[in-house]
């Protein structure tokens, strides 16, 4: 599995003295998007995290374009091109749309390409340009999602993290979303999700992951994922409305 | 009306200095949460670089006043952040992830260090400094009272607008000011986004202690002398200033600033002068009851 552009290899992780991720192991190829989903609870933010440095792996590895980040401050672990949109977005509230993007350029380190990239996340969420001047603990849910977005996307990621955009937001956000990150990964952007809106993540998976209790339980392409019955039991109840009226969670 | 006239400026001079302390106070808790006790006490070592510089540029021969005030005050806030820093260093990145009250004990630790370092290798007599900047304008006569602005009072306001409109372009208006604000509003969230917390912590420190430097300069200027314990009391007053305006608030520490220098000013002059601290103490007491965050903080939210 040489070609994988992220890969963790049983890694372990805690907060203190609270295990939470059990030998967990899993790749990313370069193109694809990948899908973790499981139960609130699960791990999945956590296992986001740790590709972070925050928990660091207490055992195991991260690796990343081949190099062992296990143990990169985080901040130097974004600059190699991991830009995550995480768990309950966090905006900086207090600055404006602009400097919150401003901000996720930072990890770009190209000060000339700024102004294209601003043309390009405007393209694909075109409110946010309305918004530019307002400040960002002003917006709405499903516009702070897509900052959150926007703002990884301005740091030009090799590897764009999402963690739950689904979370909270009216169908019809959740649908614009998932649409933005398909265009996204049309060209050629790897990512990797984290949902617990299995139906939508595994549809739009090249390869899925199920998390329960902090290791992983079961993986397969998105497709194979979402046609397997211990999937569908467990996450997938009523997948079929939901397939058409995805219920916000 | 003269007199009162008379004690707004002095006021406002005050209240400069205070203000610019202040900042560093604030600056510091909206960052990592914690009051920075030694800061008064790095006042204090910046106006002790600051007379040491002057002198030893009069006895170098740099007799025309401006250019020596010029060269103390970059010599003052250069050497003065080199303190800030390495108190952060020493007694509170270590401490970072410890329990919250911890750097607090250090801070208190720090403040005494650099009282007894002073105090030991400076002598604990007060240092005198002669009046460099002298004369002034007779605003208006009224009987028997004159209004004076003097020269340094004119320095001191006006170094004071200066240096804070520079420190507010540098917060509000460029990429180093903006980590700044990410990592005060979301440490976690600034790291994801490639600002190194550690490093802009650092920076925190030195632009405060920049800052207290230049009020440690124009402290020595105004009253012309200085003690290893200026810092004490200085730094409580600031600090007063500072939860006054709003603690993390960079506004509100000059307005405290000011505030509390207006009101330390107007009691003497028109009450006992013994009393003004009880004075500035209890507006503090009286603010907080009715602003429990300041004159223009905000409330702690904690956001999901």
């Amino acid at each position: 599995m040489s070609a994988s552009l992220l890969a963790l290899e049983s890694v372990t992780a805690a907060y203190g003295r609270l295990p939470v991720l059990h030998d967990v192991s899993l790749q990313v190829r370069p193109g694809d998007i990948v899908s973790l989903i499981g139960a609130n609870g699960a791990g999945k933010s956590t296992t986001m995290m740790t590709i972070c440095g925050r928990p660091r792996a207490s055992r195991g590895r991260v690796l990343f374009d081949g190099a062992d980040i296990t143990r990169c401050p985080t901040h130097e672990i974004a600059r190699l091109g991991i830009c995550q949109a995480p768990e309950g977005r966090r905006i900086f509230g207090r600055m404006t749309v602009m400097e919150n993007l401003q901000m996720g350029a930072i990890v770009a380190n190209a000060p000339d390409g700024f102004e294209a990239d601003l043309a390009r996340v405007f393209a694909l969420f075109p409110r946010l340009k309305d918004r530019a001047s307002q400040r960002g603990g002003t917006l709405s849910g499903g516009e702070q999602q897509m900052l959150a977005i926007a703002r990884a996307l301005m740091g030009r990621p090799k590897l764009l993290l999402l963690d739950e955009p689904s979370l909270g937001l009216a169908p019809l956000v959740v649908k614009q979303i998932f649409e933005a990150i398909k265009a996204l990964n049309a060209d050629g952007l790897t990512v990797f999700l984290v949902e617990q809106n299995a139906y939508h993540a595994l549809k739009l998976a090249d390869r899925g992951y199920v998390m329960v209790n902090g290791r992983i339980t079961m993986t397969g392409t998105g497709a194979e994922l979402l046609a397997s019955e211990d999937v569908r039991s467990a996450y997938l109840d009523g997948a079929a409305s939901e397939a058409e009226e995805p219920v916000s969670s | 009306m003269a007199y009162f006239l008379q004690q707004l400026i002095n006021g406002v001079t005050l209240g400069s200095i205070y203000g610019l302390i202040a900042i560093g106070y604030t600056m510091v808790y909206g960052i990592i949460g914690m009051i920075n006790f030694a800061h008064g006490d790095i006042f204090m070592v910046g106006a002790f670089i600051a007379l040491i510089a002057f002198l030893a540029l009069t006895a170098i021969g740099v007799t025309a006043i401006p250019l020596a005030l010029l060269l103390v005050l970059i010599i003052a806030i250069g050497l003065t952040s080199v303190w800030g820093w390495t108190v952060e260093r020493v007694a509170y990145r270590p401490l970072r992830e410890s329990f919250r009250l911890a750097p607090l004990i250090t801070a208190i630790g720090m403040s005494i260090v650099l009282q007894n370092f002073i105090q030991i290798a400076q002598g604990a007599r007060v240092k005198p400094l002669q009046p460099v900047i002298t004369g002034g304008y007779e605003l208006f006569k009224q009987g028997s009272f004159t209004v004076i602005v003097s020269n340094i009072q004119i320095l001191i306001v006006a170094t004071t607008v200066l240096v804070m409109g520079a420190f507010w372009l540098l917060i509000n208006r460029t990429a180093l000011g903006r980590s700044q604000r990410a990592c005060e509003q979301d440490r976690l969230m600034a790291a994801l986004s490639g600002v190194d917390v550690d490093r802009t912590i650092s920076l925190t420190f030195v632009l405060g202690a920049g800052l207290a430097a230049v009020a440690g300069l124009l402290y020595l200027l105004y009253y012309g002398v200085i003690d290893f314990f200026i810092g004490f009391i200085v730094g409580i007053k600031a600090f007063t200033a500072a939860v006054f305006g709003g603690i993390g608030s960079i506004p509100g520490a000059m307005l405290g600033g000011l505030v509390i220098g207006l009101i330390e000013t107007f009691w003497s002059a028109y009450f006992t002068i013994e009393y003004k601290d009880v004075a500035a103490f209890s507006m503090l007491a009286i603010v907080l009851i009715f602003f429990p965050t300041g004159l223009l903080g905000r409330p702690e939210v904690e956001k999901v």
